[in-house]
């Protein structure tokens, strides 16, 4: 196709792309060099660099203490909804069913359905129960969000593997968990990895049930970040953004960039 | 365990199968247990919740059947505003979305994998980057002497600060910025399946390359377009975090009223009348473009 198109010709796509990839990563870029500001405004470029808001961070115990809500939320709802996500990919995989469609649908239904849904109706049944700022009701949640992205992620990984190996393992005799442990799940061991991750990115970056359902002393990072964002820009924001930043996009990107460097090879 | 009782239940003509027969229902009863966790979680807290929010909208504060909350939503003026400005603004980000998301699907599936798969990362970076980490990023740059403002005063095509932000504006540049890779990343995954042979052998029939994108590359990326667009228009309806801070409370949309009727009435009544109406039209919307992309689909081949 390109023979018939020069690239001078397209010369407007090149320029358009590059212009939409900026403006897709640089505003989230920003907030790194903010963090190092040593005034107590928003302005870019910073005039004087310290790192007050590191320190900030680290000295309150208010935001530390949504940190360790918001990371035991996700370490939780991590081990929870790795294993649910992935035995229902097994299940669906190996199974079969007449009605895989439906379960598969039912599963990642919670994708479907807008998020300021799924917080008011848990508000309300957690209310009933009285777990209302319990960090068991969060990880529930949380799960239910996460299941979807584990579930899909772990099917792929079923895709690129051969069933007959389990088979084998089972026809010598191992119970199917001792086939599935000791011969498929190192081989998909990848994309459960990759579900786990994205289920405690999920948990830790959730913030509409955050907000229904946490509060005061319990409140999660993203909760305080977001009542701070609404009230009053607090530049400690800035440092835990750049925070966020390295945690969150390090390791998916690492990954990337390795199977890129694959691909070339 | 549950197994071992359902196996136990078996109906009265059991002896009647084989032995073979039987152990295959067993290990499908086996296999579906290990869906039941997750079909679980689905059932007690979004199943369960969701329905009885339908019933609550139904109900009026001394539990006596009622339409009022829904009458509400149609005759007071401030929440038929709310549904019109719900609307606008997701058509519009959804639309800008489009404009600016197509070209860049389609540039990278063109692409030699070596600079598609760079260029990748400038889409999937945002998507890995907390939503409010980049809702704080557009406060910094949209403020009135942020740098947008400074950089158009510097430029002289502005002489005083423009309001970029507590406003419509900055709501919509805030959600397009989070929407595009839920329109590119689709779009790009079905443009990659294009046959590029099609475009060949229209060149070989004498169309221009303008005359076979329009008339064989267009509709073949259709699907995948209606996908990230569907996708992307719902997301806009439900959406709550950067309208609640960009829009600076002046901006209503639906989720936000849900969120304040929550707080704001006595009852459950009202809140879960908007949610019903939220979630029809999510439903609806995505059973529409299910049904055309089944057609599509069959017409395609």
């Amino acid at each position: 196709m390109e023979s018939h198109v020069t690239h001078q010709q397209r010369l407007w796509l090149y320029l358009l792309t590059v212009l939409v990839i900026c403006f897709l990563v640089l505003p989230s870029l920003i907030v790194i060099p903010m963090s190092f500001s040593g005034a107590n405004s928003l302005m870019f470029p910073p005039k004087t660099w310290s790192l007050r808001w590191y320190d900030n961070f680290i000295h309150s115990p208010q935001w530390l203490e949504a940190t360790w809500v918001s990371v035991r939320v996700a370490f939780f709802t991590t081990l929870l909804a790795t294993p649910i996500g992935t035995a229902a990919a097994y299940g669906l995989h190996v199974g079969r069913f007449v009605f895989a469609p439906v379960i598969y649908g039912m599963l990642i239904a919670a994708l479907m359905v807008p998020v300021i849904l799924i917080a008011v109706g848990a508000f309300f049944l957690f209310a009933q129960l009285d777990m209302i700022n319990t960090i068991p009701a969060l990880v529930l949640c949380d799960t239910l969000l996460a299941v979807p992205f584990v579930l899909v992620t772990v099917a792929a990984g079923f895709k690129g593997y051969d069933m007959n190996q389990e088979q084998v393992a089972r026809s010598l005799g191992a119970h199917r968990f001792k086939a599935f442990m000791t011969v498929t799940l190192p081989q998909i061991r990848a994309s459960v990895m990759a579900g786990g991750f994205f289920a405690f990115i999920i948990a830790f970056d959730e913030v509409v049930i955050a907000i229904f359902m946490s509060g005061g002393e319990g409140a999660t990072l993203t909760n305080l970040m977001f009542s701070s964002l609404r009230d009053q820009v607090d530049p400690t924001i800035a440092a835990i953004s750049t925070l966020m930043i390295v945690l969150t996009t390090i390791p998916p990107l690492a990954v990337h960039i390795l199977s890129l460097k694959r691909q070339r090879r | 365990m549950a197994i071992s009782t359902a196996a136990a239940n078996l109906p009265g003509d059991a002896h009647y199968l084989t032995e073979l027969e039987q152990d295959a229902r067993r290990e499908k009863r086996q296999l579906f247990a290990l869906c039941t966790p997750g079909l679980l979680l689905t059932m007690l807290l979004l199943f369960l919740p969701i329905g009885w929010l339908f019933w609550f909208s139904f109900i009026d504060a001394d539990g006596n059947p009622t339409f009022e909350h829904y009458s509400r939503i149609w005759t007071e003026g401030a929440y038929v505003q709310i549904f019109v400005i719900t609307f606008q603004i997701s058509i519009l980000v959804t639309v800008i979305c489009v404009l600016l998301g197509y070209p860049v699907a389609y540039c990278l599936s063109q692409l030699p994998a070596k600079w598609s798969g760079l260029l990748l990362i400038g889409i999937l970076l945002p998507f890995w980057t907390s939503l409010l980490v980049r809702t704080y990023a557009w406060l910094v740059l949209l403020q009135r002497r942020g740098i947008v403002n400074d950089t158009l005063i510097d430029l002289g095509i502005v002489q005083q600060p423009l309001p970029l932000m507590h406003n419509m504006t900055g709501t919509i540049i805030g959600m397009v910025h989070i929407m595009i890779p839920f329109l590119v990343l689709p779009l790009y995954a079905s443009m990659k399946s294009i046959d590029g042979s099609y475009l060949r052998a229209a060149a070989n029939l004498g169309a221009s390359p303008t005359r076979a994108f329009w008339e064989i590359y267009l509709p073949l990326s259709l699907p995948g377009l209606l996908a990230g667009l569907v996708l992307t228009f719902i997301l806009c309806l439900g959406f709550y975090i950067t309208p609640a801070v960009l829009g600076g409370g002046r901006v209503q949309m639906i989720a936000q009223r849900i969120e304040a009727s929550v707080h704001l009435y006595p009852t459950w009544g009202p809140a879960s009348a908007l949610g019903a109406v939220l979630l029809l039209l999510t439903t609806l919307i995505l059973l529409a473009s299910h049904l055309l992309l089944g057609r599509w689909r069959r017409r395609l081949g």
